[in-house]
This record gives C-alpha cells, structure tokens and sequence, in this order.
C-alpha cells in the first residue's frame, strides 16, 4: 500500500505524521519504504536519522548545439514553450535554467544539430533507520525543478519488496506535489484548526479528488476550534482519522528531534489503529 | 537610421515601455523622417522567458539599435550576441525618445539589469 501525507499548508505536521507513522507501523513488525519527497528540504530525517549508504546523481537534459550543422531555421526555439533556445541569423543560444528537458527540439530539428547534454540537479539517497527502508530526494540549491528528482524516487518503487511505501510529499498542491502523491491508494491530509490550516486543506481535498484519491484527516494540534475542520470534512464527506492534540509534551519532543511514538507507546497504537481503519475502508489496499 | 523601440502603444504619442521582455510592441522608427512601424512582441505573453523571446524577435526585425528601460540578463545576452546596441531612455513620448536619441543623450547600456523585473 502507497499512502501519500500532505497537507497543502506548510508546517501542519505532514513530516510529523510520516514519520510516527511509518516508526508504529514498522514497530508492529511491517516492512516499510519511507520516501521524503520533500527534495527542496527534505527533513525526515532529522527524526528518523537514517544512514545513507548511496547516493544517486540525478539529471535531466539540455540541448547542445552543433554550430556546423546548424543553418538558424530557428524550429527549435519556436517548438520550445520555455524559451530555453534563441535562433537568429547566424546565432544560436541556450538557456540551460529554462529547459525543462523534454526533448522536443532535438526531435523538431531537421539537421539533426541538436544533441543533449546532462545536468545534474540533485541527488536520490537511500539507506535505513533501523528496520525501516529510507530514501530521499535533495534538490540542489538554485534549481528551479524538483519534478525529475521525485519522479526519479518513485520509479524505484516498482522494485520494491516492502508492503507498505509511506509518501511524505511537500507542502502547496503544484507540480511537485503531484507528483509525489499520484499513484498512491490513499491521502492522508494533515491540518491544523486554523483558518490557514483550513483554506489549504480545502485546496489538497480538491487536488485529490481531481487525482481520484480516497482520503482521510488528520488534525494536528487539535483543540477546541476543530470545529473550523470538520465542518469542511463533513461538507466533503473526508473521514477525519485522528487528532493529535495541542500538547506542551509532543511540541518539546518534536523540537528535539524525537518522534512522541517513539517513547509513548499508546501513540504506537493509534497510529496502528489508524493505518487499520485506512487500509479496511480503501478498496484498493492491499 | 532605423531604431527599434519598446513602447507601450503603437503611435509616436504612446510612451516607452521600460520593461524589455514584457513591453507589448517594438516601434521600429525611422530617425530622420519619423516614419514607423509597429511589431508585436510575442515576449509580452511568454509565460517564462520572455526576454530571450522578445530579443530574438527583435533581432528579426533587423534594427541594430534598441532603446528601452532595461533589459534583464538572458535578453542582453540575446540582443549583445546579435550585435545590437542597447541605449537607455526615460519613460516618456516615443517621439520625445527620437529627440534625446538626435541630442545624444541616450546612454548606452553596457550591463543588464535585474533578472525577471517586467513579471506582472
């Protein structure tokens, strides 16, 4: 089972979430894959700490230029919808930030001028925490494209042994969201009962609905203005899974850097109990 | 001489647009008759990279002299390899920038400016 953690707003808990579930799930003895696909700040692993034993480059294409072959038909840089190329009499340039490396004008170009070069743009990294499979993405600084990096951790996955693959995916509802969170049997939604919790959470339920993802609710930093929450939860007809309270303790262990399941084992069981009740109301689980 | 422009309309009245990439037409106006036309620049609605869009449409236009605001890094790029000059005017009448261009006032950019400034 692939289960996807976002939340829209940034900050609610999603990494929270992630991580005490995959550390209940992996300390009932399930095989788990936790993939931070955050690649712009991946931090799970300040929780989890895993060991990295490999790293990956990743890259993507651009287009190289053939000056003897070129005659300055210009059909690359029309073809390109980033600009990435521009063509006059004579001159030909590159622009390697705006390609997004889809190749088109290695295909358009009638000399066959254009060959592509590769960049790396960040890194796949794999490795344990104790009995749970580790990997990561991490976008170099200054890149504007995180797509390729989650793309490239999720191909991986079909040659996985483990049962169940925990995505923790970044904050907002764009591209690399998407990304993270297509394919996966069920969305787990992590909020907080504010009004900001509550404006992005409406944005993920529409997201996953548009991806045709059964979902359910966490609240995080529960207290008494759930409300804000479940009326939008009711109004949608999104199961709310659980609620971690606005607690002085879970906040104190957070900030140092240790996950509350670890050293309160009733949350072991909550969050046991969650991953039950998702997998016996998702058809697709397995 | 013929120059090309960045303007904010398509008449000698409208101003100049000082933002290259993004203005929505390039006057390309003759110096001593004042004679002109108008040509769109397709850079106006590029979602990104507007400014090499722009540049290379204006080095189609054939003029080797632009005047504008600023023009951001990639369109500078663009614009100096293809052997135009790049010249600095206020935001006024186009045919107030005919007459800084006659007196000489016009100077010329040698550095671009700031890298995605004419987003909206």
């Amino acid at each position: 089972m692939k289960l996807a953690v976002l939340s829209g707003k940034g900050g609610t808990g999603k990494t929270t979430v992630a991580v005490n579930l995959a550390l209940s799930l992996a300390g009932k003895g399930e095989k788990v894959l936790f993939l931070d696909t955050d690649v712009e700040e991946p931090n799970a692993g300040l929780y989890l700490k895993p060991v990295l034993e490999e790293s990956l480059p990743v890259t993507i294409p651009y287009p190289e230029i053939d000056q003897e072959k070129c005659d300055y038909c210009g059909k690359c840089a029309n073809f390109c919808q980033f600009n990435a190329l521009a063509v006059a009499e004579g001159l030909v340039l590159t622009f390697q930030e705006l390609c997004h490396g889809c190749g088109g004008c290695v295909l358009v170009c009638p000399k066959e001028a254009i060959q592509e070069g590769k960049r790396e743009i960040g890194v796949i990294e794999k490795g344990w925490a104790d009995s749970i499979k580790f990997w990561q993405g991490r976008l170099n600084i200054g890149e504007p494209f995180a797509v390729p990096i989650t793309r490239h951790l999720k191909n991986g996955l079909a040659d996985v042994q483990e049962d169940i693959v925990i995505i923790d995916a970044p904050a907002g509802v764009s591209c690399p969201v998407i990304e993270a969170v297509r394919d996966s049997d069920f969305a787990l939604l992590v909020t907080e009962p504010t009004p900001f919790g509550r404006h992005d959470l409406e944005l993920a339920m529409k997201m996953v609905d548009h991806l045709g993802l059964p979902s359910g609710v966490v609240i995080n930093r529960a207290g008494k203005n759930n409300d804000l929450i479940s009326e939008i939860c009711q109004e949608r007809n999104v199961p709310i899974l659980m609620e971690i309270e606005f607690s002085k303790l879970l906040a104190s262990l957070g900030s140092i850097g240790v996950p509350f399941s670890r050293v309160l084992p009733q949350w072991q069981d909550r969050f046991w109990g969650m991953y039950q009740s998702i997998k016996e109301g998702c058809p697709c689980a397995s | 001489m013929k120059i090309g422009i960045s303007a904010a309309g398509k008449d000698l009245d409208a101003l100049l647009d000082p933002r290259f990439g993004r203005c929505p037409y390039f006057l390309i106006v003759d110096t001593e008759t004042k004679e002109f036309e108008v040509a769109d620049n397709p850079g106006n609605t590029a979602g990104g990279g507007a400014g090499i869009k722009a540049a290379q449409a204006f080095l189609q236009l054939g003029t080797k002299e632009l005047v504008t605001g600023q023009a951001g890094p990639n369109a500078f790029e663009v614009l100096v390899k293809g052997g135009v000059k790049i010249y600095q005017a206020p935001q006024v009448k186009i045919s107030e920038v005919i007459d800084l261009y006659h007196s000489g006032d016009l100077k010329e950019l040698t550095t671009p400016g700031g890298r995605g400034r004419g987003s909206r």
